[in-house]
């Protein structure tokens, strides 16, 4: 056991994918010599060389089809976009080539791109710089999307996805990566695609992922002394989503929060509700309730902390959930 | 087909009319009056080619229209959705597709018929798509021919990357090595794909890493209704000097030109200095696709001035003034055309109907409990037609 943030678990990651597998490669703005905007990379160019470790021109769309052309070719490329408004340019290569490109071929090609993502808000920057559209390609077949929340899963969740054969969209919490926790580099036997429950409980679920999850875990923390046992489930994959492990904590609690910064208009939470009110109608004592964020745009730096999920907003959702 | 005319003497006044020949000269080896002309350069790339290779080059002309002519019809026929014609790009197809190497990879976009066809794709297997029974066909690894790309320009980058992982493969390969064994990729797309941002971005990572790739655009003039002119104020070649490469404008309805300058920019993208640009420039002799009408937007003179310059008729002038083709081969080529046809119409009647249960296999290369839970469900849903339909089957 070894202590390390986010960034640094997710930078140790790629490095062991690096060493473990000579087709492994990354590619993006600045990742070289820079080492990453956020210098998630810092130090692999210098070990593993330019053949692997590529700064890129200045385009998205061009980075996620050059790494389908490279996967082609028998690579297993990672992509880092630099920030999550800037994924856009990309969508095309995503949706329509990276995420079909094996049904189309009818299983005959395989695209095994990576494809990191830094998401969410709360770093008090400027506008496509907080953004989280995990749901925008939750909706397209083809992809995996996962989203580690502590320094164990980053460290873990990208190697499994660099050796995932099907393209995996890795959204990183951006406003996490200075959280530090304690990394196991013995491989766990939870998989990337699976959910875990983080804290045990019996009155309510609250479900997070991602940078919501440490909030989950203050609000359950501050509903305790309340009295209220709350289970925080950490969803770690938003595609697939693991509803055995939801359904199984909502059949435990009768109760459910789905919590994530994303506008709950279209989001995963409604995919979260609606699926438990088919699976789980008479384990539930109350509705499904989502805390999100608003019909919005990212709002300006000044009033994110009034747009962002935080514990307050949770608590005031328990209060809710517990009036029926 | 055609098989007697040679190009009219008429085609003198009908040369500068069209706008290409206006934007100054082309790469050209054979003239629309079939007659040889050399070439400094690029007459060396097809010095090998004799009268047997000549003729095989034109029956692969001569079938791919053939081919398309029965693929229009088995659409109008109500028997496939759509039909992507590719007449009067024959030269430039069969001529680029001819200077590959088996182990070239070629992205096409949805046009290709006559390139597939030099790699070995089988016409019939190419109607898979167009019949709804597939939305990819043939298996692209069998002959390194990708699936065509319905999205424009969404495989140039593609082919840009897998030209990238070609560099890998070989980075400790020399010179000589590259240039004997060494692969390479040509990246299909058309005049109107070239205003896509992912041409542009395509050929920025190329030129930036010497990606071994041959962009080669076919400008056929016309976006469905969009005229050239709206796609750039100048030559598509040109465009190559401003990515730092070079840009070569060649005559597309000259199949020998076509071979010709297409055999140097692979040897060229293979031995490491990087891509090249070919502007192929044709016309589209019939609609965009099947479900296009270009009365709408162009005049029949201008489709009447591209005529004489039909890809066939000056290969044919050539042959039969050469003395390497004569009325029985072109009647034997016609013959084995016309059987082609009957045969791919067959074929393509045999395809099976796709199972939609079968589309949950190719979602994910892994386990998924989406796909496990919904093909799960739908099985189950089909299994209560039993009774009515024997064999689940509606």
């Amino acid at each position: 056991m070894t202590t390390m943030t986010i960034a640094k678990a997710i930078n140790s990651g790629l490095r062991r994918s690096l060493e473990s597998d000579e087709k492994s490669l990354l590619i993006g703005e600045d990742i070289g010599r820079l080492g990453g905007v956020y210098r998630i990379t810092d130090g692999l160019l210098a070990d593993f060389g330019t053949r692997r470790v590529i700064d890129s021109p200045l385009a998205e769309s061009g980075i996620i089809g050059t790494c389908i052309g490279m996967a082609l070719r028998g690579y297993r490329p990672v992509a880092e976009i630099q920030f999550d408004g800037f994924v856009f340019p990309g969508f095309n290569q995503i949706t329509t080539q990276l995420a079909k490109m094996r049904a189309r071929s009818e299983g005959r090609l395989t695209v095994p791109v990576v494809i990191r993502i830094p998401y969410g808000g709360g770093i008090g920057s400027v506008e496509h710089h907080s953004e989280s559209p995990e749901a925008l390609f939750a909706h397209t077949a083809g992809l995996r999307i996962i989203t580690p929340s502590n320094a164990q899963d980053a460290y873990w969740m990208i190697q499994q996805a660099i050796e995932c054969e099907d393209p995996v969209i890795v959204f990183e919490p951006k406003r996490r990566y200075w959280l530090k926790g304690e990394v196991d580099t013995e491989r766990p036997a939870l998989d990337a695609f699976k959910a875990q429950v983080v804290r045990e409980g019996h009155h309510a679920t609250i479900v997070a992922y991602g940078p919501l999850v440490p909030v989950a875990l203050a609000a359950a923390d501050a509903a305790e002394e309340d009295g209220y046992s709350v289970e925080v489930v950490d969803l770690r994959s938003i595609s697939p989503i693991d509803f055995d492990t939801v359904v199984a904590s909502v059949e435990k609690t009768g109760r459910l929060i789905v919590a994530h910064e994303a506008p709950t208009f279209g989001g995963i939470g409604g995919e979260i509700a609606s699926r438990v009110s088919e699976r789980a109608f008479l384990s539930l004592e109350a509705p499904v309730l989502r805390v999100g964020g608003f019909h919005m745009p990212y709002p300006v730096a000044k009033v994110e902390e009034d747009y962002l999920p935080d514990i307050d907003k949770l608590l005031e959702a328990l209060d809710r959930l517990f009036t029926y | 087909m055609a098989t007697t005319s040679q190009a009219s003497p008429a085609s003198d006044g009908l040369m500068t009319p069209d706008a290409a020949a206006a934007d100054g000269p082309l790469i050209q080896l054979l003239d629309e009056r079939g007659e040889l002309h050399a070439d400094e350069r690029f007459s060396a790339y097809v010095a090998d080619v004799d009268a047997d290779e000549l003729r095989s080059i034109y029956r692969d002309m001569a079938l791919t229209r053939r081919f398309d002519v029965e693929a229009t019809a088995l659409q109008r026929q109500g028997q496939l959705a759509l039909w992507v014609p590719c007449r009067g790009q024959e030269a430039a197809q069969i001529g680029s597709g001819r200077a590959t190497r088996p182990g070239d990879y070629i992205f096409p976009t949805y046009r290709e018929h006559g390139v597939a066809w030099t790699r070995q794709v089988d016409f019939a297997e190419m109607l898979r798509i167009f019949r709804g029974v597939s939305n990819g066909g043939w298996d692209p690894r069998e002959n390194n021919f990708h699936m065509y790309t319905m999205v424009l320009a969404a495989q140039v980058p593609h082919a840009t990357g897998y030209a990238m992982g070609i560099n890998h493969d070989q980075s400790d390969w020399d010179t000589e090595r590259r240039a004997a064994e060494g692969d390479a990729v040509v990246a299909y797309f058309g005049d109107g794909s070239s205003s896509e941002g992912d041409v542009h971005e395509s050929m920025v990572f190329a030129a930036s890493f010497d990606a071994p790739i041959v962009f080669f655009c076919q400008n056929n003039q016309w976006a469905i209704s969009v005229p050239f002119e709206v796609q750039s104020k100048v030559p598509l070649a040109s465009r190559a000097a401003g990515y730092g490469f070079e840009g070569l404008r060649v005559d597309g309805n000259d199949v020998l030109a076509c071979l010709a300058v297409t055999r140097y920019a692979l040897e060229h993208a293979r031995r490491g200095d990087g891509p090249v640009f070919i502007e192929a420039v044709t016309y589209r002799m019939s609609a965009h696709t099947t479900a296009d009408d270009p009365t709408k937007y162009r005049a029949s003179e201008e489709e009447l001035s591209w005529e004489p310059k039909d890809p066939l008729l000056r290969l044919e002038a050539y042959l039969r003034s050469s003395g390497a083709g004569d009325d029985a081969f072109f009647e034997q080529v016609a013959a084995d055309a016309d059987e082609m046809a009957a045969g791919v119409r067959a074929k393509a009647f045999t395809f099976p109907d796709p199972v939609l249960a079968d589309s949950f296999k190719n979602v994910y290369a892994e386990a998924h409990p989406l796909i496990r839970e919904e093909s799960e469900w739908f099985r189950q849903y089909e299994a209560g037609f039993a009774d009515n339909h024997p064999g689940g089957a509606r």
